[in-house]
């Protein structure tokens, strides 16, 4: 995608989401969170606030935890990115998820597919964080129901759990 | 009957999400209820599989937007449509357009759906406009223009009092109410202390992680069918029968997974329905349409802001003889729900404390703002943060401690309260504060900091709130609603649940299925809950005053007994059966008779008494008692306030799933620290000009302490299992509690939130220029 | 979302060499746009004026970090996340560290740039008063080639920077000289994570024989520009070090900052608060260097 674009017009980008390689036609200053919504249907992945103070659009690019409502999906030309429906399908992913279920991680559910993003990008760093490394991990992700107690409790149940596998 | 719940620190050691619980003589024997069993759309949320509304495209769907005032009072004199836009391909909505009445429907009906000839408040809605392409929509509705002549306008309640500009009514007033008990005006001869005090609380958005958001769709043969972010189906079904001249049966209102909703999707969605539905009439399509974070911000409800003024007449002890309230709060352009909102603040403005005589005089009126509305707590959390401030005031007048100020003025059992609603439950407050002072080890820790506080710019402190919330409906209001629940079995002896009570985190679907589970002696996993939907399920009331659990609960329970006493008529279900047998039961009762349905319509309990004009009598069914302490540190040299530790303490009636009930406060607890420290409203011209999520601050998973949650129960007649309401509670306590402690913590008592840090350091300046050695004793600003 | 992507050109030149020509060509059309945290807010909120956005999130040149004996030269779109896991950043360069770890949450660390956060100069932004108190100098290229401008000079004032239209901020350079340095950096955000600063302090310094050897100072949020306290600093370089110096050296810094009222803060506050910082940053120094 070297040639400036004209105004209006869609360029082709492809990347892997959730391991599969998709093309799609868009704008290059769409954003990724409303190509993944729109253009893929994968609305697991929500808007809170749309100025990446929420994180309730969080996803894994490249490996990286990012909010994809400030994202050109431009920039995309061969990203691996991974959301939520993808997160589902991986072993940590599940681990968290069930911690989550279990220790009331979720109550309205709205933040939780970003939160379980960010906690799988901690995981994935840090096998056994401390509480202050969990809160710091998930520092970018706004909750407003639970007052995060339950989910730093999801978060650490999933860590023994990983660690003791 | 002591329940504790296992706090974070045991959680992270190994332990993990279980609760301990102890079985009492008579507390009933349940299995289900009692337990934390999964939350019911659980994994549909945690795998990002439960849908929102903008998680949903219909075909043929438009999007819809909606042209704001941009001054908060005037007459609109033109309308202009600006160029570059094809206009014939909008759908254009405006007040004429409305086929039934021009309001919101709701208690006075003054709220009008869309301004017509005179705006009263910035953002109010004027035109609505819909099209296919969102971003053409957006350039559209930037391309108009509101010619309005500017009048003047009020901001504060001040400005609003002094009538120099009726802006609502004749004299800007949307309520008022007198509560009046013993002798007021003979109680300050003999006062050893007369107390006065005026407290300030400011406005506060809900800030659910979900904006507003609704599609509607209209077909001649069906009517109108809107699928929203909402709490409560019927408000929004009655208020567009009357918008849309539509017959109870052309309306039908689906709840979508709602992302949080505190009280801001109250009554407000009935505003944004109402928008979409005009304009799929208009436009003959679906309509879509969902407020971005700036919208949302702007133009929908906030907590109504508050002044209370407190004068108390105390004897030597520090025991109140008597006292007068005066409360008074915001209530934005419009009446919408400010009448009830001050009705809770007022039966509140008591507390948990005895007062021989008491007058309470309350108002709310009116200001050019968008109209305040429902935010958890409703009313309480403002006329409670005044009491718990002002009871801290009379400890330092009488020269005693905010422990022993509170212990000299508990209710106790047969003492009645401001309105004369007499205390029946054994209920010992001096035992719920021992508890809450052990569990928070306050007075080992306030000496500790009495002597650590001598040095360095980091001051500890510990502050406390004793307080109470009344859960369902004031007074008759339960009465009124009339809520009736409906259970349908199947032929495989499953179970559903028919009511209008909506999930949107607070665990509704679980608790009411746990509930429904118990009475039947059926899996939990068997029954379900139908999505809130009134083209199917009965008015089971809104979902609002903590009324889902006791009052909602309760019937849900009785209905379930009824399928239980009717298979047992019917198909001899024997009176020990297994699940199965259950089901084979289903099996034949609906072979015969086609269907299996229970209703339960509420029934108001006889000895309930409550007298609307003299705002006397039995307030509500239940109350439920707290105690909590904050452990907070100031840092001088950047005037933060952080709280460290938090203890929140509360007798409940019956924990129906621990997990949930602890998330419900924590989750309460982080919300009244971000009204007492972090949130604020800022205004210009009446317009929230901080309408961001960068600029309007809650705490984030690093601002916040471990919140350590303890239960008692002492059951409740009226509710499930004697199970209290505690969506709002926790609301009531923390700010009291965090300013206390900030005051334990510098000597300086703040009477205002959200205390930010330029307002303590504000404080810190004016009393270091006061010459005596004590701390200044300040009022408002 | 208020912006129609529609309405956008974008250009993902892939290299420093046609990045500079485009800049050339049209001069000031082209806004760069690398991780995109502050102009990705703006073009939501409708709010961003331009209407042709070139890409250089992907230019290999720009995101090396590179060490030599000397100096330390970082790429200006380096992630705040890369900053803070480079071993010489994290070791000898804790102010740029601190503040990489202050700026937003991970999410925008792992997208945020340090030169992104230079050009878009922000006088709250938390890295700035670190490269000011290295003694930072910024390598800026276009077609007519490189030019260093220390990074003292950069800026002119509220959001005017020494940029020229058709240029790039291509390096950041550091000298490695600051390792024996007592250092304090603090923020004073609403909150303790994802806050615009109200005020923050990098600073450093070195005792001598209990006098003020070395110390430099910068504030963020203060002035319209990221500000290094000239005054603050040559009123107590050389001095003794002790409580009556520190109180002097408040009331030098009151007269040489120049906070607002805003949506976020007062005036009133930040002043008092930045005269907080200064003096926590001076008692630590002289409680640092008198236990050395």
């Amino acid at each position: 995608m070297s040639l400036p674009t004209q105004a209006g017009v869609k360029a082709e980008v492809s990347f892997t989401i959730n391991g599969e390689t998709k093309k799609v036609l868009a704008h290059p200053m769409a954003r990724l969170l409303d190509v993944l919504r729109n253009e893929l249907q994968l609305t697991g992945t929500k808007e809170g606030c749309g100025e990446g103070e929420c994180g309730s659009c969080s996803v894994l690019l490249d490996g990286l935890l990012v909010n994809s409502c400030l994202i050109p999906v431009g920039q995309m030309q061969s990203a691996n990115i991974v959301t939520i429906e993808g997160i589902s399908k991986r072993d940590l992913g599940r681990s968290i998820q069930q911690a989550f279920l279990e220790c009331g991680g979720a109550q309205c559910g709205i933040c939780t597919p970003g939160m379980i993003l960010a906690a799988v990008h901690l995981l994935g760093k840090k096998t056994a964080p401390t509480l202050e490394e969990i809160r710091e991990g998930l520092a970018g992700n706004l909750c407003r129901c639970t007052g995060y107690t339950q989910i730093f409790a999801a978060v650490a149940t999933a860590a023994r759990r990983t660690v003791s596998r | 009957m002591f329940l504790r719940v296992e706090n974070l620190q045991a959680k992270l050691q190994g332990g993990s999400c279980v609760r301990d619980k102890m079985n009492a003589n008579n507390m009933e024997d349940t299995h289900i209820v009692g337990s934390s069993v999964p939350r019911k759309e659980g994994w549909d949320k945690i795998i990002g599989a439960a849908r929102y509304v903008d998680d949903v495209v219909l075909p043929g769907m438009l999007y819809g937007a909606t042209v704001r005032s941009s001054i908060p009072r005037g007459k609109i004199k033109n309308v202009l449509f600006g160029p570059g836009i094809a206009w014939d391909e909008f759908a254009i909505v405006s007040a004429k357009d409305i086929p039934g009445k021009n309001c919101i429907s709701l208690i006075l009906d003054d709220q009008p759906c869309l301004a017509a000839e005179h705006v009263n408040h910035q953002e109010e809605p004027v035109l609505l406009l819909a099209h296919a392409d969102p971003h053409k929509l957006r350039r559209a509705v930037n391309a108009i223009s509101i010619e309005c002549e500017a009048l003047p306008s009020v901001h504060t309640i001040e400005e609003s009092e002094r009538q120099s500009h009726i802006i609502w009514g004749t004299d800007n007033i949307f309520k008022t109410y007198l509560v009046e008990k013993g002798e007021v005006d003979s109680v300050w001869a003999d006062a050893a202390f007369i107390v006065e005090g005026e407290y300030l609380t400011g406005a506060q958005e809900q800030l659910y992680i979900e904006n507003n958001g609704v599609i509607a769709s209209f077909e001649p043969e069906h009517g109108i069918t809107v699928w929203g972010s909402l709490q409560c189906p019927y408000y929004v079904h009655k208020a567009l029968m009357a918008l849309c001249n539509l017959p109870e049966d052309k309306v039908r209102v689906v709840q979508m997974e709602t992302g949080g909703a505190f009280g801001g999707k109250e009554e407000y969605p009935s505003m944004i329905a109402a928008h979409a539905a005009l304009l799929s009439i208009k436009s003959g399509h679906a309509v879509k349409i969902i407020y971005d974070r700036a919208e949302d911000m702007v133009a929908t409800t906030k907590r109504h802001p508050s002044r209370t003024r407190h004068r108390t007449a105390v004897d030597k002890d520090g025991k109140i003889l008597g006292g007068e309230i005066d409360f008074t709060i915001d209530g934005g352009a419009y009446a919408t729900l400010s009448s009830v909102v001050l009705s809770r603040g007022t039966i509140h403005g008591g507390g948990p404390y005895y007062w021989p005589s008491v007058r309470i005089r309350a108002k709310a009126v009116a200001t050019n703002t968008p109209p305040h509305g429902a935010f958890r707590g409703f009313g309480a959390p403002q006329s409670l943060f005044a009491l718990e401030r002002h009871m801290d005031r009379i400890a330092r007048v009488v020269g005693i401690s905010p422990v022993e100020v509170r212990r000299r003025n508990f209710l106790k059992p047969g003492q009645s309260t401001t309105t004369q609603q007499v205390i029946r439950e054994q209920i010992d407050l001096n035992h719920l504060l021992d508890r809450a002072l052990k569990l928070s080890d306050y007075t080992a820790k306030k000496a500790c900091f009495v002597k650590q506080n001598e040095m360095g710019k980091r001051k500890k402190g510990i502050g406390i709130a004793t307080f109470l919330h009344g859960a369902g409906f004031t007074g008759s209001g339960e009465r009124y609603l009339n809520s009736l629940v409906g259970l349908e079995a199947s032929a495989d002896g499953k179970v559903k649940i028919l009511v209008s009570s909506a999930e949107f985190g607070q665990g509704t679907n679980t608790v009411l299925c746990q509930i429904a589970a118990e009475a039947m002696r059926v899996p939990y996993e068997s029954v379900a809950i139908a999505r809130p939907d009134t083209g199917i399920v009965p008015n089971s009331g809104p979902t609002v005053a903590s009324r889902t659990a006791m009052i909602v609960g309760k019937l849900v329970q009785s209905a379930g007994q009824e399928i239980v006493k009717t298979l047992a008529k019917s198909v001899s279900l024997p009176a020990e059966y297994t699940p199965e047998d259950f089901s084979a039961a289903c099996q034949k009762h609906i072979a015969v008779h086609g269907e299996l349905k229970s209703f339960a319509r509420y029934l108001a309990p006889s000895d309930v008494f409550w007298d609307d004009e003299k705002y006397r009598g039995e307030a509500y069914a239940a109350f439920a008692w707290a105690v909590y302490v904050a452990e907070i540190t100031v840092d001088l040299t950047t005037y933060a306030v952080t709280v460290d530790d938090f203890v929140a303490l509360q007798e409940i009636g019956k924990v129906i799933h621990p997990l949930l009930a602890e998330g419900q406060i924590t989750g309460g607890v982080a919300q009244a620290i971000g009204f007492a420290l972090y949130e604020k409203v800022v205004w210009q011209n009446g317009r929230m000009i901080n309408n961001q999520m960068t600029n309007y601050i809650m705490p984030t998973s690093v601002d916040l302490p471990p919140i350590r949650v303890f239960f008692e129960e002492l059951g409740n007649v009226h509710g499930a299992h004697g199970a209290k309401g505690i969506g709002e509670l926790p609301m009531d306590g923390p700010a009291p509690a965090v300013l206390s402690a900030v005051e334990d913590a510098i000597g300086i008592p703040f009477h205002f939130i959200p205390l930010l840090p330029e307002d303590l350091f504000e404080g810190v300046r004016s009393a270091s220029v006061q010459h005596d050695g004590s701390a200044a004793t300040r009022g408002a600003p | 979302m208020r912006a129609d992507p529609a309405d956008y050109r974008y250009f993902s030149p892939g290299n420093l060499g046609e990045a500079l020509s485009l800049l050339v060509k049209d001069p000031e059309q082209w806004l760069p746009i690398a991780g995109g945290t502050d102009v990705m807010v703006l073009y939501s909120a409708g709010k961003l004026s331009h209407r042709n956005l070139m890409d250089i999130w992907n230019i290999p040149e720009l995101r090396n970090i590179e060490v030599s004996s000397e100096k330390l030269r970082i790429g200006a779109a380096c992630t705040y996340t890369e900053l803070r896991k480079h071993e010489v950043v994290s070791r000898e360069f804790k102010l740029l560290s601190s503040a990489a770890a202050w700026t937003g949450g991970i999410a925008n660390q792992n997208r945020g740039t340090l030169g992104g956060n230079i050009a878009n100069a922000s006088p709250g932004a938390d890295s700035l008063p670190a490269l000011l108190v290295y003694d930072a100098e910024l390598i800026l290229i276009s077609v007519r080639g490189e030019r260093r401008v220390p990074y003292a000079d950069f800026h002119h004032g509220y959001k005017k920077t020494a940029l020229a239209a058709d240029e790039l901020i291509r390096e950041i350079i550091l000298p490695r000289r600051f390792s024996g340095y007592f250092v304090h950096a603090r923020k004073v955000g609403a909150r303790n994570a994802q806050a615009i600063s109200k005020v923050c302090l990098a600073a450093l310094g070195q005792l001598q024989d209990g006098k003020v050897h070395d110390v430099r100072i910068a504030l963020g949020s203060i002035a319209p520009v990221p500000l290094r306290l000239y005054k603050t600093e040559s009123a107590v370089c050389g001095r003794k070090m002790d409580g009556s110096l520190i109180e002097m050296a408040r009331s030098v810094v009151a007269k040489e900052i120049q906070p607002i009222d805003d949506i976020r803060s007062t005036a009133r506050y930040r002043a008092e608060v930045a005269g907080n910082l200064v003096e926590e940053f001076l008692e630590k120094l002289m409680a640092a260097e008198s236990s050395a």
